[in-house]
């Protein structure tokens, strides 16, 4: 059986650093950090008290008052950006069979600002439940797909996908592979997250994965700075409309790029510490770059999972090596969450649009905070320190890994017809 | 208007995102406001809050309009 092609034809973005397309890209070229003081609950007591927040972000701008009641953060901004890549992509139910228009929608976590508002509701009763009959449906991680099919009329295969940090990469590969085996003409695919919350701060605080760099917010997230110490938390959300290429062309769709290949693996080693040698990260890489039929030479941008934790940034850098070899030191490297902070669920999409911006543009956004070298890593390679550089992109590669070992790779290329 | 059914047309406004002059006393939660089943079990949760008290199943499923739940409210709310 012939695969077919998928082609990128709408997106959609929500983020720290910008709120739709435009501006996040705008940001990502000038190195704009997303840091902030967190103003959404009181982090005073709290060993981390800074996020990557969205800014002026109004979901009455965009729900009726009833549904931003009834619908948690996270699938607000997954509503809202989703409302972006379809006005984008110019479809409507109207001129697509929305039978075949599907939705894979990520998410890391899910509602978890709703678990942790009526748990805390409860737990201050005296022991009558009285709980939100929304409370299950306002929560539960799949709801932001059902939300944007139920706005759109799109009634191809909806589901959620979960793999931590992981997440929004598995979601544009099932929505990938779904695509090319002809089981959809359009698949709506990324992810959200919005867990800026006192469960969300405090259980990563817990684990020691955030920075705690609370005299200066803004240089906190410096992947492969000697002294970075974890990474910054952030929110917000991307989607991507997917869309089989004989069908984009007949609609005369704008296309962005064309996604080449995609690989999942796992680490089988820790619940969240990476594997030392980057050998799940490795091995991802050289998986989707089969899957494109590409070589370490065909990729010109590598867009790192790069948290700024200190073995997490070690371990992707050493598998970068072993995948790329003498290739290692011409690709342009950088980590975008030195920007964005870490979006955990969405960050693999709001990533993945970097990469495809990238290719559009052949401009590569840079890593900031730069202040101080790594003597771990090889000072040949090029992280994009400070300054957005420009290169001819013909392919871009985006990590992500999540907790419970899992990585997920997606390459995106030039469309070329 | 009673101070009950003042509190009570501000709740059913409040969670149904409904304008003040649909929420008459003939007005269906259902049929005129738009409330689907989830709605009408936060709204009685929500009545139970305000007048502190507690409406068992068989007695919620029988309020169905703002005026039956004016008139339920006014014979049981404890405030």
């Amino acid at each position: 059986m012939q695969l077919k092609r998928v082609v990128v034809t709408g997106i959609g973005a929500l983020t720290p650093i910008g709120n739709n397309l435009q501006e996040y890209w705008n940001a990502l070229i000038n190195g704009v950090s997303g840091a902030d003081f967190i103003t959404q609950f009181d982090a005073s007591k709290f060993k981390t008290r800074f996020a990557c927040e969205l800014k002026n972000f109004d979901p009455l701008n965009y729900l009726d008052r009833k549904e931003v009641k009834r619908i948690d953060r996270f699938t607000q901004t997954a509503i809202i950006s989703s409302d972006q890549a379809v006005i984008d992509a110019g479809i409507n139910k109207d001129n697509v069979n929305v039978d075949r228009v599907g939705v894979v929608f990520a998410s890391g976590i899910g509602g978890l600002i709703t678990f942790q508002e009526e748990v805390v509701n409860f737990a201050k009763g005296d022991g009558t439940p009285r709980f939100n009959p929304f409370f299950i449906p306002k929560m539960i991680l799949d709801i932001a797909a059902g939300h944007i099919s139920m706005r759109h009329g799109f009634r191809g295969p909806n589901f959620a996908v979960v793999s931590a940090c992981a997440s929004s990469t598995n979601a544009i590969m099932d929505a990938f592979n779904l695509i090319r085996l002809g089981k959809a003409d359009i698949i709506l695919t990324g992810g959200a997250e919005s867990v800026i919350s006192e469960a969300g701060v405090g259980g990563f605080n817990a684990m020691k994965a955030l920075s705690e760099r609370n005299d200066d917010p803004k240089t906190a997230s410096r992947p492969y700075d000697k002294e970075r110490d974890g990474f910054v938390m952030g929110e917000g959300s991307g989607v991507l409309v997917v869309e089989e290429l004989e069908h984009a062309l007949r609609r005369g769709a704008k296309i962005y790029c064309e996604i080449a290949g995609c690989g999942a693996t796992a680490d089988a080693h820790h619940i969240t510490a990476p594997h030392p040698e980057g050998l799940g990260a490795k091995n991802v890489m050289n998986v989707a770059l089969e899957d494109a039929g590409m070589k370490p030479g065909d990729i010109d941008y590598i867009n790192t999972h790069g948290t700024s934790t200190p073995l997490g940034d070690i371990a992707e850098v050493k598998a970068i090596m072993d995948v790329f070899g003498e290739q290692a030191f011409k690709v342009n490297i950088s980590s975008t969450k030195s920007m964005t902070g870490h979006c955990l669920g969405a960050a693999g999409v709001v990533e993945a649009i970097a990469c495809i911006q990238s290719v559009v543009h052949d401009i590569v956004p840079p890593t900031i905070n730069h202040f101080t070298d790594d003597p771990e890593l090889d000072s040949r390679l090029n992280f994009t320190f400070d300054k957005a550089q420009q290169r001819t992109v013909r392919a871009a590669l985006s990590n992500t890994f999540g907790f419970g070992g899992h990585n997920a790779c997606v390459i995106v290329k030039k469309y070329e017809a | 208007m009673s101070d009950i059914a003042t509190r009570v047309k501000k709740i059913i406004v409040d969670k149904l995102g409904v304008e003040e002059a649909e929420v008459t006393n003939e007005a269906s939660f259902t049929n005129d406001l738009g409330a689907d089943s989830l709605d009408t079990v936060e709204l009685i949760m929500e009545f139970e809050k305000e007048f502190n008290i507690s409406i068992p199943d068989e007695q919620a499923e029988t309020i169905t309009t703002v005026g039956q739940a004016v008139a339920y409210l006014e014979e049981h709310a404890k405030v």
